[in-house]
């Protein structure tokens, strides 16, 4: 069952003045438990489509249906309280909440979906055992390596139950080690739990470890992989 | 968790925020001390007033303070019938027969007014005794009269000499009576120094053939602070056909258009101290939200609407300005108590100020006003100024767009 569709989707950039066409109709379906990447040279149009699915940016045609919901119908709060409950963000500079630890980044989503204490203490904690955080829960982001705050980040957006996770540039700022243990940890979440995670990435290490790959060049899809 | 957001957003930028609250809490804590000093040189001008001849409300007859004629008079004994003795606001009252006279002795005469009082009571209110330069006080059936300097002076009359009187009594009854002089006073107030004349009640009510009449009554209130309850109280109980009942505003409005204008520049003074503070808190404002975009971008991506952002924020700005208040009133507090309790002495500018002061009465003190309104009004103020400069960040939050907001 596909948890993203787009319909012909554009994106223009200042229409009015010098238009840059940054999507050009791209029609896509996403299905439930897909480790899909998106890739392609900058400037093509990865992070726009990206934002686009994520309800962060409004497209200039075409339609966006996440879970059966088409988000061009929803308002500026009914969007957020939308992004809240089904789509998980992470990051390429991880963003965490910088004065809150990292159970309580964790906890954050959970507390504005107004979860119990008792619920999003648990959950937390399940969480940050889930990605090897356990012993640095109480710790604040500038406490914890990269790849450490990036597997804070993965917690975060796994803590709503989203429907699924989107990844920018994940790995862009992460040593290979990091990267490695991240994609590892992803993938198995991705095996056991059936979380739906799609990237838009350049690194390889991202792209060889895709069951899917969706290359977009100038705003279009050139290539579509199934592996 | 909101408020656990804030406050440790509020401790990340420790040297922002401890600019913010000492330049709120030094503004906050001059404009509470130019506040108590304003308001207790005041209150001190008006006790003054008070204490020396009006007391703190009068009744009179209805229309005599507009027409002040012997015959716009009342009955003593009504009067005090009419008084609630259940009255807890009222601590005591001085009853006057006052009217204007001709004074005269040898070649020498003098317009003078003729106050006819209580010798005790008159004593308590107002304590014409410890003005007496020369000679005695009155007691209740005393035919004497008591002088002020200025009259002495200018009809050349001294202790035991001959005053004699003349005017025109109750309903046109003619007047006319010599009294010993008893004793001479001394006036702070220069136009009441070359004019007033003290007789006793029954002397008075005797010269101008006004027997149980007296023009007004003089309070004793407990303070300022009572006098509108007091005031209230007497209006209920008193009948307006019949009686007026005036507080100290009403019996001395030149005193208080003055203060109005002395405040009224202070305001601007203040208004001015309060900008500075409203430009401190919008500095901080202004940084915290600009630096923050990328933030409140990540925020409003993850899910966190638009007005809980800005409870967060707003919450952070007035944590901050009211930290800023409560540092400058906790300074100003032990400062203001003590020149509440130890008056600002101003006879060490020399003796033309200390001349000044007791020209009108007073010691040339002025003591800070330590009243609870004065302090939490500055909490109050810097509360309103955070949440208008709040329109700021607000603006920014509602039009914020979390992918613009995350490039910055």
């Amino acid at each position: 069952m596909a948890v993203i569709i787009t319909e012909q989707i554009e994106k223009i950039y200042n229409p009015d003045k010098v238009p840059v066409h940054a999507l050009r109709g791209v029609d896509l379906e996403i299905d439930e438990g897909e480790f899909t990447a998106i890739v392609g040279p900058s400037g093509s149009g990865k992070t726009t489509l990206l934002n686009i699915i994520g309800g962060l940016d409004t497209p200039t045609k075409g339609k966006v249906y996440i879970a059966g919901t088409d988000i061009s119908t929803l308002s500026g709060n009914g969007m957020i309280n939308f992004r809240k409950d089904h789509i998980g963000f992470i990051f390429q500079s991880y963003n965490l909440i910088p004065v809150l630890t990292a159970r309580e980044n964790v906890e954050f989503i959970m507390m504005l979906q107004k979860k119990s204490k008792k619920e999003r203490d648990q959950r937390a904690n399940e969480l940050l055992d889930a990605v090897g955080l356990h012993d640095k829960k109480n710790k604040r982001p500038m406490e914890l390596s990269g790849g450490q705050q990036q597997r804070v980040a993965v917690a975060r957006a796994l803590a709503s139950k989203p429907s699924f996770i989107l990844a920018d540039e994940p790995t862009a700022n992460l040593d290979s080690q990091s990267t490695a243990d991240l994609l590892d940890m992803m993938a198995e979440l991705n095996r056991e739990e059936g979380m739906t995670f799609v990237f838009s990435t350049h690194d390889q290490r991202v792209i060889d470890r895709a069951r899917r790959v969706i290359t977009l060049i100038d705003g279009k899809i050139a290539k579509d992989e199934v592996r | 968790m909101l408020l656990t957001l804030a406050l440790r957003n509020i401790w990340r930028n420790k040297r922002r925020t401890l600019i913010t609250i000492t330049a709120v809490a030094f503004a906050v804590f001059l404009a509470s001390i130019m506040r108590s000093f304003n308001k207790g040189a005041w209150d001190n001008v008006i006790n003054t007033s008070v204490n020396l001849f009006f007391g703190y409300a009068q009744i009179h007859a209805n229309g005599f303070w507009d027409d002040q004629t012997i015959d716009n008079s009342m009955d003593y004994q009504e009067v005090v019938r009419s008084l609630d003795p259940s009255n807890d606001h009222i601590l005591g009252y001085a009853p006057r027969l006052e009217s204007f006279a001709l004074a005269s002795t040898g070649d020498l005469t003098q317009g003078v007014m003729i106050v006819g009082i209580e010798p005790d009571q008159e004593e308590a209110l107002t304590g014409v005794s410890d003005k007496i330069i020369e000679g005695n006080y009155l007691d209740a059936s005393d035919d004497g009269a008591l002088l002020a300097k200025g009259v002495a002076d200018k009809l050349k009359l001294g202790l035991g000499d001959t005053l004699i009187l003349i005017s025109q009594g109750y309903h046109g009854a003619n007047a006319a009576g010599k009294y010993p002089v008893r004793g001479i006073f001394k006036y702070a107030l220069p136009d009441l120094n070359k004019v007033l004349i003290y007789l006793s009640l029954k002397t008075s009510q005797h010269f101008y053939a006004a027997d149980n009449r007296i023009t007004s009554v003089a309070l004793k209130i407990a303070g300022q602070r009572q006098v509108d309850k007091a005031v209230n109280s007497l209006k209920e109980n008193l009948d307006p056909e019949v009686y007026e009942v005036m507080d100290y505003k009403e019996l001395m409005p030149e005193l208080m258009q003055a203060r109005q204008l002395d405040e009224g520049g202070d305001y601007i003074v203040m208004g001015i101290l309060y900008a500075l503070i409203a430009f401190a808190i919008f500095g901080t404002i202004i940084m915290m939200t600009q630096e923050r975009m990328y933030e409140f971008g990540i925020l409003t991506a993850i899910g966190l609407g638009r007005w809980q952002l800005f409870a967060v924020t707003i919450l952070e700005i007035i944590t901050v300005g009211l930290l800023g208040a409560l540092v400058g009133i906790i300074i100003a507090i032990p400062v203001v108590y003590n020149w509440s309790v130890n008056p600002l002495d101003l006879s060490m500018m020399g003796e033309e100020a200390t001349a000044a002061f007791e020209k009108f009465g007073m010691e040339p003190l002025i003591p800070a006003a330590f009243e609870a309104p004065i302090f939490i009004n500055q909490a109050i103020l810097i509360f309103i100024i955070t949440c208008i400069l709040g329109i700021f960040p607000l603006s920014k939050i509602l039009t914020l767009n979390p992918v613009k907001a995350m490039r910055s």
